[in-house]
């Protein structure tokens, strides 16, 4: 294969990667701005929503798209639920304090990755996709006969993936929607930008945190329910997601939500990218370089605003 | 009618306040005159619920609003004007407005009712709030309180760094609010500003009353002033 064809299947992997990192990222930076405390569990929340979808899916019975469809309604709704609890039950009891959010956000990474380990177990299980039928893409070229179109050999994606693509476009838009246009993100902006004046003027601020923790998990475990089908359900799957969105979370200057997706776009398109023509490893490396770089020159993160 | 009934209040284990006590009736504007630091920003906080009371309690009509949880202190009816102004920043005028409101239960009548008293925030109500001028923020802080339909008014340095025109559009909506039963504790730094408007005035150091004298008392007699503050 010619290195354009190359280039262009590494970039649809790249782009799958980061839909799903946008996702991801887009729950740790709610929640960071908002309730300026970060989320250590953020990535067991990622896993708890692909093991709940294999859960999920094999109890389900008939053809593979109905388990995944209620997978895909059940597990961000429960790990939601769960994030909300905790967020009730333990950040406010150490008053969304940021260095002991740290450390009690850690001990509720190793309660649910110890949990699923002793219930779901140290196996690897796949969810079988709703649907996969292969694509083969065109190419192009000048010729000495002029444009023309043409299939290469092995320059193919899968309908699965063009729609997490889709899937996680469109869930996107709704949480640009949630915040931009309705009441409750009205509700949310308001704690963001000013807890004290937010209280004093009736905002229940301890319910908007519980809800926007809890949306944080249910993003993160929506992320993995569209990703299990192409990888596999794991109880320590959670690490790479975490350190990822963190990642973009800083690149993309910490609680702007066009950041995030701008750098989940960035890290995530480089990723595949790399990852295809020299090696993952490397990607990742960069990725780390690229953070540290941020962090020295431009702390408010390469999207960020100037302010904070 | 606001009562503060010796409140003890602060920051973490650090005390301001002291035992303080200070009564707003309907109709009557009480300034709240001290020195920098002397805790006038805090009995603010305190009334809001913004801080913990370690003892005493701050009542609105006979109802014991220090034993509600923070949030639900500006549905009984308490509009705080902030030091510093406080505004949701990047929000609109009108998202600005719409919070008073919501924190009120009230509806559009009383958005209008406040944009008549600041015409000048319905041309702007588009606008993202941090990009006012400085008056026309003092306003909208003013407007985002009138919102909630307050019985009681809380005023913290509203004409703080402000031009005279703009000082006096916020004295008349002072006294409008006034001539309509609203209790209004008022913080003002400036001694002319307060005799001007107050009824009663309450010194108040290290979080302490001094005394609450009739501004009447102190239009006669400058020099009580003077003692007070010490100036
Ligand atoms: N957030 C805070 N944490 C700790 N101490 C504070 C805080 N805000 C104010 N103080 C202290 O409380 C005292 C009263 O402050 P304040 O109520 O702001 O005074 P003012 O009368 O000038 O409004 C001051 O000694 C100040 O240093
Ligand atoms: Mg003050």
């Amino acid at each position: 294969m010619d290195f354009g064809p190359y280039l262009m299947l590494a970039s649809l992997e790249g782009a799958v990667t980061a839909a799903v990192l946008a996702l991801t990222a887009i729950g740790l930076s709610l929640v960071f701005g908002v309730m300026r405390v970060v989320n250590v569990a953020h990535g067991e929340f990622f896993m708890l929503g692909a093991v709940l979808a294999w859960w999920v899916a094999s109890h389900v019975g008939g053809p593979p798209a109905l388990g995944f469809i209620v997978a895909l309604a059940i597990a961000p709704l429960a790990v939601g639920g769960l994030a909300a609890l905790a967020d009730m039950t333990v950040l406010k009891r150490v008053n969304y304090d940021p260095e002991r959010t740290i450390v009690a956000t850690i001990g509720i990474l190793y309660i649910l990755q110890q949990v699923t380990l002793m219930t779901y177990g140290p196996e690897a299980r796949p969810v079988e996709p709703p649907f996969n039928t292969r694509l083969a893409l065109p190419w192009f070229e000048w010729g000495e006969n002029g444009f023309q179109i043409y299939w290469p050999w092995g320059l193919s994606t899968t309908s699965y993936k063009l729609f997490v693509i889709g899937a996680a476009a469109a869930v996107l838009i709704g949480v640009w929607i949630l915040m931009a246009r309705t009441r409750i993100g009205l509700l949310m902006r308001a704690t963001q930008l000013d807890r004290e004046m937010a209280l004093a003027f009736g905002i229940p601020v301890e319910r908007v945190y519980a809800t926007v923790f809890g949306l944080g998990g249910a993003l993160a475990a929506l992320g993995a329910v569209l990703i299990v089908p192409t990888q596999q359900a794991h109880y320590l799957m959670g690490g790479d997601p975490l350190l990822l969105s963190f990642i973009v979370v800083i690149i993309g200057g910490l609680g702007s939500l066009p950041g995030t997706v701008a750098a989940a776009i960035l890290i995530g398109l480089s990723d595949g990218i790399i990852s295809v023509f020299f090696s993952p490893m490397l990607a990742k490396i960069l990725a780390t370089m690229l953070v540290a770089l941020v962090l020295v020159f431009r702390p408010q993160g390469l999207f960020g605003s100037g302010e904070k | 009618m606001l009562e503060l009934d010796k409140i003890n209040a602060g920051y973490g284990r650090a005390q301001i306040l002291r035992d303080l006590t200070l009564r707003v009736a309907p109709g009557e504007i009480l300034c709240l005159l001290g020195r920098n630091g002397a805790g006038k920003t805090t009995t603010m906080k305190a009334i809001m619920g913004l801080l913990p009371l370690m003892s005493g309690a701050v009542r609105l009509d006979g109802k014991e609003i220090s034993a509600l949880p923070a949030h639900k202190v500006a549905g009984c009816g308490v509009g705080y004007i902030p030091q510093g102004r406080r505004l949701f920043g990047e929000l609109s005028v009108a998202q600005n407005l719409e919070l008073g409101l919501r924190a009120g239960g009230c509806g559009p009548e009383v958005l209008e009712d406040s944009l008549d008293l600041f015409p000048r925030l319905r041309e702007r109500m588009g606008q993202r709030a941090q990009t006012l001028s400085g008056g026309e923020q003092q306003m909208l802080a003013t407007a985002r309180a009138l919102c909630l339909k307050p019985r009681v008014l809380l005023l913290d340095e509203p004409t703080e760094g402000l031009q005279p025109s703009m000082i006096a559009a916020i004295r008349d909506v002072i006294a409008v609010m006034r001539d309509r039963g609203v209790g209004i504790l008022l913080v003002e730094q400036r001694v002319d500003a307060v005799l001007s408007v107050a009824d009663r005035v309450a010194f108040i150091e290290n979080g302490r009353n001094l005394e609450t004298l009739d501004a009447e008392a102190l239009r006669r007699d400058h020099s009580l002033i003077t003692r007070h503050l010490g100036v």
